[in-house]
């Protein structure tokens, strides 16, 4: 589904990521962790399509097509869903305004019939059940005045409107305490299907213990280091990043 | 020397269209014509202004000065109900005054609907009447003594609306007032004129339409007066269409007493020039005013909004609201001042204006004043100038919007909240609509 090869990337003149690979299949759950300024929402915002971020050197393929020729609305079209680190507020514009534009626009790129007000309310009353998200979020602005958690419920609840096929969660943990993470975590397993993939980026182990994933990537400074299974985020908790952090300069 | 020769030049013509009011004693009756001989003297003194003269210090008015004019009211013009329509709310089935060229026009007309305790009249016919309203009201709260163009006004116009609503009654209508200009070859200038009355604890809603049809230049200087009498409810709309190749110098003088209530909209869609006063003189204890702006501004149009706030009396609140878009080359110019006069104790006052630049080209000038000469007080102003957040745009693009949609939504997002105080249901719905379909203009033009 998504093929990421010696990927550069830079913003504002300094490059960030540095050759990164990997390789995620249909239905896959492949999680990175790293430490802070690794590049990991860097990574996030490139294959959104984010314009501040260059691409320098390296190819992605997604479904077979080159991600990164696309604009960011047709990637959102192909089914590429970004949960942001910081959702943006959007004063004046509401939340139902909003989706209803952004599913109707990928309807319309599918060829498919865009929904009217009645049916689209129909379809997202169902899905804020998933994260457990209080109905009157709908009627108000895009993320303004919303909680941290909040935010955070809305990015999933809006994974399940718009039902991407390669869903890309920039640490969508962090800030909750435990009750919200495990309804977060647990719209997020609902939303797992054989034919989704996800990318689950995380700075804390304890997401993993409810999304379990395939594998697991350690980022350090722009490359995936050391790859693994879910073991591997036990052994980072247990023994911090330094050691491939270590064993990452000592390789240069 | 050269240029006092010019400013003579530019007044001649101004000078000369007021003969006329000496000689027709239906324009002037005896009452009437000193104050438009005292109005004339004023504007030939005060000449127009120039950017020497600190409100017009942005404002550029030679295109007006240098234009030759002749009075739109002296020409005939064809003007069908499909040209009126786009400007009319036909969901209001109130009283509907429409004057063309500054004059009224009784086939486009209907005033037959006319709800109890109102008196909606042209001010021609109720001037010649020597209804007691006018002796008592018009031009006594329009104070032309430093304003050249409400000089001006006073001075030449021929006829206008006047609204009296007596004492206790609340019509449940909104009265529609459309002045329209039909420009020809040669450059014309109107004088609309209006007046309304509320008087104690009365209620009025009215919609205030300026717009043209057809290509030409046309110079539009109107003055209305608005007296909201104590506890008196008044919701006005001004909505100014103004075409491509006019100017339209306007100013409103509002005289609030006790415990009065005004909500003012002031929605500037279109003009090459489109200037605005407002005066609102807080007379009396308990009032509440509340001014609210919109404008839109592209290719090189400009569109000025000076708010005069004058606090004299305690325990009044004001609120001054104002955004706008500015497109292409656009520019605006927001000038709000607050005075509180001595005693005001308890007032509060509130100012706010934000800009949206969709150009580097497009400019706005901001600049509120306070004038405080109270201690108890609470005045705010805060002016924004912002432009569409690259974020947002972000945001929105990557859930499936395109880049166009994505910023449409953000501008209009930014209008609605000025939108959303719109009280008058179909004005509402209407301008959210003509907004709306304008936007892809606005994004072409300042690309
Ligand atoms: N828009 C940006 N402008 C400037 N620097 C940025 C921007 N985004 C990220 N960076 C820099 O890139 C590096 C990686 O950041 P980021 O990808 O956010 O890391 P992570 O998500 O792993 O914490 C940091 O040094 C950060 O300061
Ligand atoms: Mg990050």
């Amino acid at each position: 589904m998504l093929e990421i090869r010696n990927l550069h990337a830079s913003v504002e003149g300094k490059e960030i990521l540095k050759g990164l690979n990997l390789s995620i299949k249909a239905g896959e759950v492949h999680s990175i962790m790293g430490p802070n300024g690794s590049g990991k929402s860097t990574l996030a915002q490139v294959l959104a399509g984010h314009e501040a971020y260059e691409v320098t050197e390296g190819e992605v393929l997604y479904n077979g097509k080159d991600l990164l020729d696309m604009e960011s609305d047709v990637r959102a079209c192909e089914g590429v869903f970004l949960a942001f680190q910081y959702p943006v507020e959007i004063p004046g514009v509401s939340t139902n305004y909003f989706l209803r534009a952004a599913m109707n626009s990928i309807r319309k790129y599918r060829g498919e019939e865009e929904l009217d007000a009645i049916d689209f309310l129909q379809v997202v009353k169902e899905k804020t059940k998933i994260v457990e998200m209080d109905e009157g979020l709908l009627q108000r602005n895009v993320n303004e005045g919303f909680s941290g958690g909040e935010k955070k419920r809305n990015e999933i609840f809006q994974m399940a409107v718009l039902e991407p096929s390669l869903a890309i969660l920039d640490e969508t943990d962090s800030g909750l305490d435990i009750d919200a993470l495990k309804i977060v975590a647990g719209g997020v397993n609902q939303l797992r299907r054989p034919d989704r993939s996800m990318l689950v980026i995380t700075h804390y182990q304890r997401l993993l213990d409810f999304i379990v994933p395939d594998f697991v990537h350690v980022l350090v400074d722009g490359r995936i280091e050391k790859t693994g299974g879910k073991e591997l985020a036990l052994e980072l908790e247990d023994k911090g990043y330094s050691w491939i952090e270590g064993a990452a300069s000592t390789a240069v | 020397m050269i240029e006092v020769q010019e400013q003579q030049n530019q007044l001649t013509p101004y000078i000369d269209q007021f003969e006329r009011f000496e000689q027709d004693s239906e324009l002037s009756p005896a009452h009437f014509l000193p104050i438009r001989k005292a109005a004339i003297a004023r504007f030939a003194e005060l000449g127009f202004p120039t950017n020497r003269d600190e409100d017009w210090r942005f404002t550029n008015v030679a295109p007006i000065a240098n234009m030759v004019t002749s009075p739109a009211s002296q020409r005939t013009a064809e003007v069908s109900p499909s040209d009126v329509s786009p400007f009319l709310y036909p969901e209001l089935d109130g009283p509907l005054l429409v004057f063309v060229n500054g004059r009224y026009c009784a086939s486009l007309s209907h005033t037959q609907s006319m709800p109890d305790g109102v008196r909606v009249l042209n001010l021609a016919e109720a001037i010649s009447a020597g209804d007691p309203v006018i002796e008592e009201h018009l031009a006594r709260h329009a104070c032309y003594q430093d304003r050249a163009f409400a000089a001006l006004n006073t001075a030449l116009f021929e006829d206008g609306v006047v609204v009296h609503v007596s004492k206790g009654a609340t019509p449940d209508k909104t009265i529609q007032v459309l002045f329209i200009t039909s420009p020809e070859s040669v450059a014309t200038v109107a004088y609309p004129r209006v007046l309304v009355v509320a008087d104690e604890s009365s209620q009025v809603s009215i919609v205030e339409s300026y717009a043209s049809v057809g290509p030409g230049d046309y110079f539009v200087n109107s003055v209305t007066e608005v007296v909201a009498g104590a506890n008196a409810t008044v919701d006005i709309c001004r909505v100014e269409h103004e075409g491509d190749n006019g100017f339209h110098i306007g100013s409103l003088h509002l005289h609030q007493y006790r415990s009065s209530r005004v909500q003012y909209h002031l929605m500037s869609l279109g003009g090459r020039l489109i200037s605005h006063d407002v005066y609102a003189l807080l007379d009396g204890e308990g009032i509440d005013c509340s001014l609210n702006g919109f404008y839109v501004v592209e290719g090189k149009q400009q569109v000025d909004n000076h708010l005069w706030v004058d606090h004299a009396k305690p325990h009044c609140d004001s609120r001054e609201f104002f955004k706008g878009v500015l497109a292409d080359q656009g520019r605006g110019v927001f000038c709000g001042r607050i005075i509180v006069r001595e005693g005001a104790q308890k007032t509060d006052a509130k100012q706010t204006n934000q800009s949206l630049l969709l150009s580097d080209r497009a400019q706005i000038e901001s600049n509120p004043q306070l004038e405080i000469f109270a201690d108890d007080v609470k005045c705010t102003h805060g002016a924004t100038i912002g432009q569409i957040s690259e974020e947002s745009m972000f945001y929105l693009q990557s859930r499936g919007l395109s880049k166009a949609a994505a910023r449409n939504m953000l501008v209009y997002a930014f209008a609605a909240e000025v939108m959303a105080t719109l009280k008058i249901l179909p004005v509402k719905t209407k301008l959210e609509a003509e907004l709306f379909s304008r936007l892809p203009r606005l994004e072409t033009t300042s690309a």
